[in-house]
């Protein structure tokens, strides 16, 4: 398959940024997005582009910058917006699963960071997450030490619940929710991780602190407010539900109330 | 030098080792452990939980990890589960019998007292695990559910659906948080270790490459704690992440820490198979799934013949024509035999043209009984995410069609070597989790990983470390101005801009895959003398390549992250040429490690007891110097050495 890549390319977090359109052939339809982003990198790394070059004249910024690890769909590391959706045209996967036979052969393909407030650009198409780190460093997590726990069958959770806590867990924190969200909201990021929680015995003492601060923290890093559209929901790639930010707002409205 | 490997095993009973040690060790108060500063490299299970364990005793912790988050480390896509001898199922599990069949499925390669203290603090991760709000599979009157994995005969494997370690990770990593919050451990994201500092002959910091503004930046502390996982990605196929390496390990080695075991590879029999030449990665398939799917290849070369050209399906070829081979082969343990042995077998039938794919390197993996027998929700509930993962990669789907899988590359069961307090040949350096070698031996059993790296990083080094450093809080801070971080931090630089200056014509990738290909071909599933040797001098021809040809764009100064695969590959050749020199000397067949020339008629791999049963230990002896061979010669004193019996 053919195709011709419009990518976002910007040097560093303080340069502007602009697209560069390259071409690429022979790619096979069961090669992975970033398979592909391989290849054409390994194409501009032949062909001489290098980033110093440009200053000097070269029209092509060199290999494209972007995370990536596991590509198994787990680490939460890709964060590709293409064709302006959060990990593509494919539903509920990552953009490392993400797949060229969901593309015609021959189409053009836009490829941008996640864009938000909450996530500068590093370079290309990495941006800083580390937002999302302190908004869990804020209260998502149980207060035991390492050693202090009972035998772990004195705790029972009923098998729907830890269903529904794992639902929530399974998030990769990739940040598509806040890229495609208008406002830029955590609030599924958030959601799921307080709901993970408070849905288990061993997540309520500190349920309502965990709600005020982690909420608090995202506000204060420039996250904004969630109004409804469930537009992270349907580009969330664990398909993770909005009926967590539901349950953040009832455990935010309680801490309030115990205030 | 051999005095160096005193594995510090204390005396008594096995089941009394580990108290007695920790009597032993001596303690530091609280207010001397806020003066001592602990390094700890890596943020997967081992080094998270670790980290956050040594936080909350009050020590003054930095920890790295390469990615844009601590959560991000590979533990985090181990599937199936973590062992632990909880015996919650009333089938006869114990401590006990944990460690045996630990030892056993690592081929009789490993120390007999670390692998009882991994079987005897697994049932505390659990409980530790849960209370941290893990939300694994339950029983629907609210208790723990258990499934079975490859190698054992007892249900003892706690699972979160096929995302176990993505969930112990989050686990490790809101307790690495809360530390963080807490002040205790500071946190160095995209940062990565290129060198080890050693003053006085001992572990006193660190040189760190910035990732994000390519500077070079030096750490002290009074300890160092490796936990950067394994080198699997030597292969470049394999199913570890795209950024898993071994250079933090290897700069050790080249500071002086010993490397056990190098040729101690494991290769996973249920991964989905090469598809082409663009591919970069291997995914693998949860070995949970051989708990209910069987393996089979067609009996015939007809079938075959007409499943590659696309003739007929998997699922229309009728049971009399179907060879069941683990079952055939392997009574006992059918489809549940150890990874090792599956991944031979696989091989063995696809060596013999029974392949089922077009590149003949393929075996089906059926649940059509499973389903008929447990119905589409209760198997659905069990593997529904892996089904869904396998169908989004190769467009078939198992309800219908059987999975397609091949082994492949996915644990080093070798790492640097550690004595009894995982502490290595260098004073003050630790290393944890898969970078060590000490649990697994020649074979790692499924769901073992995640209870080492969790048994190390909470309960293991958090206790050992404190005998080391209860001598070390009257020193000062460690002075970054040091000559030692000087001269380290000028090595790496003159490395960083070698590699920048050769501007030749060969991406990295490309000098990667065909190191892949070599390491594949000769030090793989099947290794014999003469593929070794060979295998050793394409590897060292192809390092001179690469330091002569290869291209690295861009700068220093900047976000580059080809420099970085550069800095990773060029270990990668040295580690590569060590796997090979080791599996050269290991004239045996054992674990992960099949000689040809060491095998029964049957085709099962022989050990040799009388002349290999030792730990393999290297010493680094200088820029293209074959390296040293030390051996601590393994005991077993508190159970029966025997050939590994899975057929009855």
């Amino acid at each position: 398959m053919d195709f011709k890549l419009k990518i976002w390319r910007q040097r560093n977090a303080k340069e502007k940024g602009h697209f560069e359109t390259y071409e690429i052939k022979g790619i096979e339809e069961d090669a992975s997005f970033l398979e592909m982003l391989d290849i054409l990198n390994e194409q501009l790394i032949r062909e001489g582009a290098d980033p110093v070059a440009v200053d000097k004249g070269c029209k092509s910024s060199g290999p494209v910058s972007f995370d990536h690890d596991c590509r198994e769909g787990i680490c939460g590391a890709c964060s590709l917006y293409i064709d302006g959706r959060a990990h593509g045209p494919d539903d509920h996967v990552t953009t490392c699963q993400l797949f060229m036979r969901h593309f015609k052969d021959g189409a053009t393909i836009t490829v941008e960071p996640w864009r938000s407030k909450g996530f500068p650009v590093i370079k290309d198409l990495v941006v800083d997450r580390g937002a999302f780190d302190k908004i869990l460093q804020a209260g998502g997590f149980i207060s035991v030490r390492t050693g202090s726990a009972q035998d772990a069958n004195n705790i029972l959770i009923p098998h729907d619940k830890a269903e529904e806590s794992m639902d929530a867990a399974a998030c990769v924190g990739c940040g598509a929710c806040v890229a495609t969200c208008k406002n830029g909201s955590a609030m599924l990021f958030v959601g799921a991780r307080v709901s993970s929680l408070a849905l288990l015995p061993q997540g309520r003492p500190e349920a309502a602190r965990r709600a005020r601060a982690m909420v608090a923290k995202m506000d204060e890093l420039g996250f904004g407010n969630c109004t409804n559209t469930r537009a992270c929901e349907m580009e969330c790639p664990k398909g993770i539900s909005v009926e967590h930010i539901a349950r953040l707002n009832r455990e935010y409205l309680k801490a309030r109330f115990s205030e | 030098m051999a005095d160096k490997l005193i594995s510090k095993i204390p005396d008594g009973p096995l089941a009394e080792k580990w108290t007695k040690r920790k009597s032993e060790i001596r303690l530091v108060s609280p207010n001397n452990k806020r003066k001592l500063e602990i390094i700890v490299v890596g943020t997967g299970l081992g080094g998270a939980s670790a980290a956050a364990s040594l936080g909350e005793l009050g020590y003054n912790v930095k920890v790295f990890c390469i990615s844009d988050s601590p959560r991000r480390a590979h533990s985090i896509a181990a599937q199936g589960g973590i062992n632990a001898a909880k015996d919650y199922q009333n089938d006869n599990d114990s401590i006990y019998r944990l460690f045996y069949d630990t030892i056993k499925g690592g081929d009789y390669r490993s120390r007999e007292a670390n692998v009882y203290r991994l079987a005897e603090v697994s049932a505390s991760i659990i409980d530790q695990c849960v209370a941290q709000g893990v939300p694994f599979a339950r029983e629907y009157g609210g208790y723990l559910a258990n499934r079975s994995f490859g190698g054992v005969q007892v249900s003892r494997t706690f699972y979160a659906r096929g995302q176990t370690g993505q969930q112990l990770l989050l686990g490790a990593y809101a307790a690495l948080n809360k530390e963080i919050a807490a002040g205790t451990v500071k946190s160095y994201p995209r940062h990565e270790m290129l060198d080890l500092v050693i003053i006085n002959g001992q572990a006193k910091g660190i040189i760190a490459r910035n990732l994000v503004t390519g500077k070079l930046e030096r750490f002290g502390a009074h300890a160092v704690v490796i936990a950067t996982g394994g080198y699997g990605n030597t292969y470049f196929l394999s199913t570890n992440a795209m950024n898993s390496n071994g250079s933090a390990a290897w700069q050790c080695y080249k500071k002086g820490a010993y490397f056990a075991n190098p040729c101690f590879a494991q290769i996973h029999p249920t991964c989905i198979p090469r598809h082409g030449d663009q591919q970069c990665k291997l995914t693998l398939m949860s070995e949970s799934l051989r708990n209910d799917g069987r393996i089979w290849v067609p009996n015939n070369l007809e079938d075959v013949k007409k499943l590659r050209a696309h003739q007929i399906k998997a699922s229309e070829i009728p049971e009399e024509r179907r060879d069941y081979y683990l079952e055939r082969r392997y009574p006992a343990f059918g489809n549940l035999v150890p990874r090792d042995v599956a991944s031979r077998a696989a091989k063995e039938r696809c060596d013999a043209g029974f392949g089922v794919n077009e590149t003949g390197q393929a075996v089906f993996l059926d649940f059509s009984d499973a389903i008929k027998r447990l119905g589409h929700q209760k198997v659905a509930e069990r593997y529904g995410n892996l089904f869904d993962m396998y169908e989004k990669i190769t467009n078939s789907s198992p309800w219908k069609e059987p999975m397609m899988i091949y082994p492949a590359i996915h644990y080093t069961m070798g790492g640097i070597w550690v004595d009894y307090d995982l502490q290595t040949t260098i004073p003050g350096l630790y290393a944890i989790g898969e970078a060590n070698f000490s649990d697994h031996g020649g074979n790692r059993l499924g769901a073992s990983a995640l209870m080492q790296g969790l048994a190390d990083g909470y309960f293991i080094l958090p206790i050992t470390i404190g005998d080391y450093l209860s001598h070390k809080f009257a020193e000062p801070k460690t002075d970054t101005n040091a000559p030692e971080f000087e001269q380290a931090e000028k090595a790496v630089q003159e490395r960083i801009d070698k590699l920048l200056s050769i501007k030749g014509k060969q991406p990295v990738d490309v000098l990667h895959k065909k190191l892949g290909n070599i390491m594949w071909d000769y030090v793989g599933m099947a290794r014999d003398e003469a593929g070794l040797k060979k295998a050793i001098a394409d590897i060292q021809a192809l390092k001179k390549e690469f330091w002569s040809d290869v291209c690295v764009p861009g700068t220093n100064g900047e976000f580059n992250q080809e420099l970085e695969k550069a800095l990773r590959l060029a270990d990668f050749f040295e580690i590569g040429e060590l796997m090979a020199r080791d599996a050269l000397n290991r004239t045996e067949s054992c674990g992960g490690h099949f000689r040809v020339e060491s095998q029964t008629e049957e085709g099962e791999a022989k050990r040799d007891d009388a002349h290999f049963m030792y730990v393999s230990a290297w010493e680094y002896k200088g820029e293209d110097k074959e390296p040293e061979l030390h051996k601590e010669p393994l005991k077993y004193e508190f159970i029966e050495v025997k050939t590994r019996n899975y057929k009855d």
